[in-house]
Formats: C-alpha cells, structure tokens, sequence
C-alpha cells in the first residue's frame, strides 16, 4: 500500500495523540475519585491513625510525612491540592513490625494532606492536617 | 534509564528474635512528575518509581504504589519483624521499565 504524505503525517499526529493524550487524561483524577476508589465509597472513622506532619513546610519539594494506623493493612496517602492529588498506597505485609511509614512528599502550596487507612476487618480510617508552603513543589 | 541511580538502606546489623526493627530506604532518583516545563516550554514527560516493595525471607514487607506526588530521591522508613536472621530484598520499578535492587543482612540471636 503506497502512503501519500499527507496520510503519513496524519497517522503520525494519531498515534502521538494516543500516547501523549490519553494517559494524560486517565491520570487527572479528582481527590475524591481517589479516595472512593480506595475506599469503595464507605466512609471513614477518624480515630486510630496518626497522621504527622510539619504545621509549616519552607520547602514543597520535599515534606516529611509520617502516618501510623496500628492494625492497618493499607495506607493511602493524598494531597488535596496537587495537580494530582495521589501520592502513594502503602501495603503492608506479613513481615511487617508495625503498620508505621514516613515517606517525604511534594506540596504545590498550601493544602490538606489526607491519610487514609484500610483496616484488616474491612473499616476506614481518615486524618487529615494542614500544612502551610513557603516554596510550592511542583514545578510551574 | 535515568541517571545516577543509586539505592541506598539502613538496617541493624544484629537484632534478637521476634523484634521490630526500623528499615531506611533512599534511591536517588529525579522523579520527574510530568508537570513541569522545560527551558524550551515544553513539558518533560513523567519519570518516576512507581513501586517498591521490601521482602524478609520472601515475606512481604511493604508494597508500595508511588505517584508523582512522591518527592525527589524517594525516601521510606518501616518497621520489620525478625525471627530469624536472613536477608531484606529492595525492589525498585522504574516508569520506563528498569527495575532496581538491593539486598541487606541480618543477623538474628
């Protein structure tokens, strides 16, 4: 089959759009598309995790986090106010001493940073803090 | 494959059975979080981890799935149980496929 320039060009543009276009789109989820799809839809207990986090952070770039949630088997860790509010899912498994993670994280600006906790018998728990950004963190 | 990636963890050396000991983990990574725009005003395209998983004896420790939300050179603290000496094994998946690892002993009285 011969291909006029045209078409080829075209065919191009397509395939591009395919790859840049789309995963672009399927990554904007809304906070709380990500939260339901941790948590199914049920709601949230807010004792028995401790979320930590600085009051005020100089640096977006990089804020240290801590979240403990004894008895957890999952913790989701969000940011309200990112671009992309997903920050990471911790899974812990059988070999782990305690269900304890600090990580570090980005912060655009100031904004809520939410932990959500899946507990082995099925429940959720929730705790959020405010953190204050000097410099925000993602780029722009 | 980016560049410069080198993990780097912390475990105790000894620890008596059936304790939980704290696991330090950094990989220098950039963690490129498709947001950002280059000099030429172009967006760089996204290059994270986005899991890592940390294994005693086979046993999972932690799995963890990263988003972009996650800062440069990702950095993990847990907590482990030992009951008997062994080796911890990191894992780090790359977005364009490279997969990094590290293993640590311990010893267990």
């Amino acid at each position: 089959m011969t291909q006029t320039r045209r078409q080829f060009v075209g065919n191009g543009l397509a395939i591009a759009a395919a790859f840049f276009g789309l995963p672009h789109i399927a990554n904007a989820a809304t906070l709380e598309e990500s939260i339901a799809a941790f948590t199914g839809g049920s709601s949230a207990g807010a004792d028995g995790i401790t979320l930590i986090a600085p009051e005020i952070a100089e640096n977006g770039n990089t804020v240290p986090i801590e979240v403990d949630a004894p008895g957890a088997v999952a913790i989701m860790l969000l940011a309200a106010g990112n671009p992309n509010p997903d920050v990471c899912i911790i899974n812990f498994g059988p070999a782990a001493g305690s269900q304890m993670a600090s990580t570090r994280i980005r912060l655009a600006g100031e904004q809520e940073v939410v932990a959500i906790a899946r507990m082995a018998d099925g429940s959720f728990k929730q705790a959020r803090q405010n953190v204050r950004v000097t410099i925000g963190g993602c780029g722009g | 494959m980016a560049e410069n990636v080198v993990p780097r963890v912390r475990v105790p050396r000894d620890a008596k059975a059936g304790d939980s000991v704290s696991v330090r983990t950094l990989i220098s990574h950039p963690m490129e979080s498709g947001m950002r725009r280059g000099s030429d005003g172009n967006l760089i395209p996204r290059q994270i981890i986005n899991r890592f998983t940390c294994a005693f004896n086979g046993a999972v420790v932690v799995d963890v799935e990263i988003h972009a939300g996650v800062a440069t050179n990702p950095y993990f603290q847990f907590d482990a149980k030992v009951d008997q000496s062994g080796s911890f094994d990191f894992t780090w998946y790359d977005d364009d496929g490279s997969v990094y690892t590290e293993t640590a002993e311990i010893a267990v009285a």
